[in-house]
């Protein structure tokens, strides 16, 4: 075969750039959200004098977390997965059994407090663990039985946290968690303190920024690690799984324990969310985790552009915000809307008429499902689809360069 | 046959067994759920025969199919309400009325569905896998939210219309409302296995379910057969909602998210895309449910239910009468 | 037929399949030998594709063997006879659309790879160190095919003709000791059909066996050693070129019992 110059091989292959240039837009929306990570905590407080933005921007980053471990297993391997809800459940609940009094009034009578920090591994690996129980009988089946296992685990696993409630409290849920602790901390203006200072030791429960600066932390290092997938061997699998089977078994490919992996590794970025999720709610109950939870981050991957890791993150803050911001927010904005305009007294209640603020609150529905649809019609590649390289190549030496290189082997 | 074969035989014998036993110790409680199974049981045959219908033809998990069953039941009481209707006995206006009712809520939910489909799936149709299913569940929020804001978050009564005749039978109790609601169901599931095998647009339906691609090159409208499916499908929802209306005599506008994983679940226990298999997977699951909930108890039963779901596709993936979704 | 075991790199013994009541495959034993271009023919139906699924693991055999290189491989997974060294292409193409055309290819690396989950994870050396190698390796067989150009197109938007030299690059990424080809030359122009034969040309002289099943005559009799011929599942053939070409048995499948 051809022994050209390796070097110049290799000059070629950085030229044309397989990894670089997929990363062009994905490189300026990270630039972009890294960017606004960084100077949301000073702005929100400058504006609102309070902590409502960073708790918001702190459970978003949950849903973040969820929606890119779910990405791995719908959007890389193709796996339709309804049920993800539970192993969020998993994660959160091994977090909240280990790190609260519960289990003190459990038969096993004596509480556990194991420290955060380890726990969220151990979360993970729980979440996994299940996430393999449940794939290794069902993955053999064909893409739509396994969303149907996965539906009726999603169904099962909160009821029984509801059901063993000798050790989970039940309906009762399981409060008093306990929050995570540092050695050390620094407060400054973006925790409300006009000075910098040093906490030590320091309990998340002092500062709210110190979740949302936590989550950042987490959404990075998933980021950072899925992408490295999605780049390898392993990634590579995946899709060929996603988009022909067979094809990718003829070509080596163990498509069982492939999907086994993105089955599990999906599942255990749901375990991590779950443990951060409990400490930082420190109150878990089994409704949390109910099959809409499964839909919404579903929602989220596929309105993001599934397999596209910066756009399933896009699809996560944009569905946060319509979901928990926007709507719930709707009828305070229609009702101070008509007063302003002189229409105030539609906010009041009469007879068979709401009041427009409640009229808009009924409607909460018919809004969501209109925008589900509306959006999936007019994108049916979500927001930013996966572009998964670039359709034409861009230098036209480097076209030139290679159609040379085939003339010489011809 | 092979390991798993054995295993689902084990697990159906154990079952069976186990049900057998208490038919002899306790006949009459026994008896007494199968009834309240069967009642059950038909109703979600009705609702799983659409979800079989739709996935059966464009694959597609309709998760919108619970939300028109559910918005038959409340035109259906709305509808109701225009008749001079006498609650808690029989008479011959409310037989008229019930005459009246059920076939135009079923026109209009069939109506419905076309609508939906042709709005929400249609266009979809070649674009990736999930975005029907993401605009299913568009069009199920966007149903309930339909009934919410129509009728509030309460639940909303149903009238009590039906024969109140009962007897007891070696101490079995039952009803009028339990025979209609069983005999509703045969006759609406007979119906539609008379019509998918009998006529033109059933063995259109049959054909695109196997291959559309070869359906079309033999002359089959595919936009025309789907919308039929869809506008079957949302016959028996229809009437499926009114029967559980007029059963229960309650209804709220989140009654089919529930009822509607339940009676999908039917589905893919007879083999999703079978319709004989709908209807018995419905009745099985029904008597299942009516059974865990009195002899396990009432919060295992979804456990038991969607436990029985995952050791269906784990050891018999065809589901009990075998799957008919064409191989790819 | 004197040639010592060693000497075949493919035997199958009595391979039947059934499907149901029919058979698709009846009591076929054929034998490659090592490097040499050895082509299946037959009518439409005849089940020469059902064979190959036999080969590579897709079905399993009712009932014979396969034995590949010396080693029984009758019901071995698909990824497990890729593993040992046997890779196809498909009649129907069928390529991994959404991904690029390098991918495609990389993905047939795929089963001579080391890393795993954590080196992946991690990104480690070791890891992009193979990456690197392999994705020169890729380009490498794209340009052996001939289709380095497109490296970064989705599979999918190539031309019909550049799909199908795709597909032989990914299953020559594989590095097989034998290529089973199903109808690489369907639906090719006849300057295409020459291309072709050069590339298997090419293939064989990396010392890789090909086993191909092609309807065109020009392209069966131009570039293969010896054909066998199905016809309803069983073997009604077997020789050179000319020996096939005159068999009356083969011009009676393939012309009908009256002529």
């Amino acid at each position: 075969m051809s022994n050209a110059a390796p070097a110049r091989r290799r000059s070629l292959r950085e030229r044309i750039g397989f990894r670089e240039r997929i990363r062009d837009r994905d490189t300026a929306v990270y630039g972009i959200l890294i960017l606004l990570a960084l100077m949301f905590p000073l702005v929100s407080y400058n504006i609102t004098e309070g902590t409502a933005w960073i708790s918001h921007a702190t459970r978003a980053g949950y849903w973040v977390l969820l929606a890119i471990g779910l990405n791995v297993v719908v959007g890389f391997a193709g796996l339709l997965d309804l049920g993800y809800a539970a192993f969020f459940a998993i994660g959160a609940y091994t977090y909240a059994l280990l790190a609260s009094p519960q289990l003190a009034s459990s038969p096993a009578n004596h509480a556990v407090h194991i420290s955060f920090w380890i726990l969220i591994f151990v979360s993970l690996m729980m979440a996994a663990l299940f996430g393999a129980i449940l794939g290794f009988p069902t993955l053999r089946l064909r893409g739509d039985y396994l969303a149907i296992v996965t539906l009726g685990f999603g169904e099962i696993v909160p009821q029984l946290f509801y059901n063993f409630d000798q050790w989970t409290g039940g309906i009762n849920a399981v409060g008093l968690i306990d929050q995570p602790l540092l050695p050390a901390w620094v407060q400054g203006p973006w925790s409300g303190d006009p000075e910098f200072k040093i906490v030590s030791p320091f309990n998340f429960n002092t500062d709210p920024v110190a979740y949302y600066v936590l989550v950042c932390f987490l959404v990075a290092i998933a980021v950072v690690l899925v992408t490295n997938l999605y780049n390898s061997r392993l990634g590579r699998a995946w899709m060929a799984i996603r988009e022909d089977e067979v094809a990718a078994a003829a070509m080596g490919i163990n498509t069982v324990t492939t999907k086994l992996l993105a089955f599990g590794i999906g599942a255990s970025f749901s375990g991590f969310a779950g443990a951060y999720y409990a400490a930082d709610v420190a109150l878990v109950s089994p409704d949390n985790f109910l099959f809409i939870v499964s839909i919404t981050v579903l929602v989220m991957v596929v309105l993001g552009g599934m397999g596209n890791v910066s756009g399933v993150i896009i699809g996560a803050l944009v569905m946060y915000y319509l979901i928990f911001i926007l709507i719930p927010g709707l009828p305070e904005i229609v009702t101070g809307f008509a007063s302003n305009v002189g229409l105030g007294s539609l906010n009041q209640s009469t007879g068979d008429w709401p009041g427009l603020g409640e009229e808009t609150q009924r409607l909460n529905f018919i809004i969501y499902g209109g925008i589900l649809v509306a959006v999936m019609l007019l994108r049916p590649q979500g927001l930013l689809p996966s572009r998964v390289r670039e359709q034409e190549l861009k230098h036209a030496a480097v076209q030139e360069e290679e159609a040379a290189i085939e003339m010489s082997h011809a | 046959m092979s390991l798993p074969d054995y295993g689902f035989y084990i697990l159906c014998g154990t079952a069976v067994i186990l049900l057998a036993a208490q038919a002899v110790t306790h006949p009459t409680q026994f008896f007494q759920v199968f009834i309240f199974g069967l009642t059950q049981g038909a109703i979600y045959a009705l609702v799983a025969l659409g979800y079989t219908m739709v996935y059966g033809i464009i694959e597609l998990i309709n998760f919108a199919h619970g939300d028109v069953f559910t918005l038959g039941a409340y035109i259906g009481t709305t509808l109701l309400g225009f008749f001079a209707i006498t609650e808690g006995t029989f008479t011959a206006i409310n037989l008229i009325a019930l005459i009246i009712v059920f076939p135009v809520v079923m026109l209009i939910m069939g109506g419905i569905n076309i609508t939906i489909e042709r709005v929400a799936y249609r266009p979809l149709r070649n674009a990736p896998r999930l975005a029907p299913l993401i605009t299913a569940i568009g069009m199920s929020f966007f149903l309930e939210g339909v009934m919410f804001l129509w009728r509030g978050p309460a639940t909303v009564h149903f009238p009590d219309i039906l024969p109140t005749q009962s007897w007891y039978v070696a101490g079995v109790f039952f009803g009028v409302r339990d025979i209609f609601v069983v005999v509703v169901g045969a006759v609406l599931v007979s119906l539609l296995a008379v019509f998918i095998n009998q006529t033109k647009l059933g063995k259109a339906m049959r054909a695109t379910a196997q291959d559309r691609d070869a359906a079309q090159l033999m002359g089959i409208d595919i936009n025309r057969t789907i919308a039929a499916t869809f506008f079957i499908g949302a016959l028996l929802a229809g009437a499926g909602g009114i029967i559980w209306g007029l059963y229960y005599n309650t209804i709220y506008y989140q009654l089919g998210f529930r009822s509607g994983l339940i009676a999908f679940t039917a589905a893919v226990f007879g083999g999703i895309g079978n319709i004989p298999g709908a209807a018995i997977g419905g009745l099985v699951i029904g008597l299942t449910a009516a059974f865990s909930d009195s002899y396990i108890g009432s919060k295992w039963t979804q456990v038991v239910i969607f436990g029985i779901l995952i050791g269906v596709l784990v050891f018999r993936p065809t589901g009990l009468l075998g799957m008919r979704v064409p191989e790819k | 037929m004197s040639e010592q075991p060693r000497d075949n790199i493919l035997e199958l013994t009595g391979l039947t399949k059934r499907f149901g009541g029919l058979v698709a495959v009846d009591n076929v034993s054929l034998h490659i030998k090592r490097g040499e271009v050895f082509a299946l023919i037959g009518p439409n139906g005849a089940g020469k594709t059902t064979l190959f699924n036999n080969v590579t693991g897709l079905f399993r055999p009712t009932s014979g063997n396969v034995l590949f290189d010396g080693r029984d491989i009758t019901g071995f997974k698909p990824h497990q006879v890729a593993r040992l060294g046997i890779a196809r292409t498909f009649q129907n193409i069928r390529l991994f659309d959404y991904m690029s055309c390098l991918d495609n290819v990389r993905v047939g690396r795929h089963v001579r790879m080391k890393a795993k989950v954590w080196d992946s994870l991690f990104k480690l050396p070791r890891e992009r160190r193979e990456e690197e190698r392999v994705t020169d390796e890729a380009m490498e067989v794209l340009r052996f095919v001939g289709i380095a150009k497109h490296a970064n197109q989705y599979a999918r938007n190539l031309a019909y003709g550049q799909q199908r030299r795709l597909e032989i690059a990914r299953a020559l990424a594989t590095e097989p000791k034998l290529l089973l080809l199903d109808e690489p030359a369907a639906g090719f122009t006849p300057q295409e059909k020459v291309e072709l034969m050069a590339l298997v040309k090419k293939i064989l002289n990396r010392g890789i066996t090909v086993f191909l099943i092609e309807h065109d005559m020009k392209v069966v009799m131009g570039i293969s050693e010896r054909i066998v011929v199905l016809d309803h599942g069983e073997k009604i053939a077997e020789g050179s070129p000319e020996e096939v070409r005159n068999d009356t048995k083969v011009i009676e499948a393939y012309l009908g019992k009256s002529a």
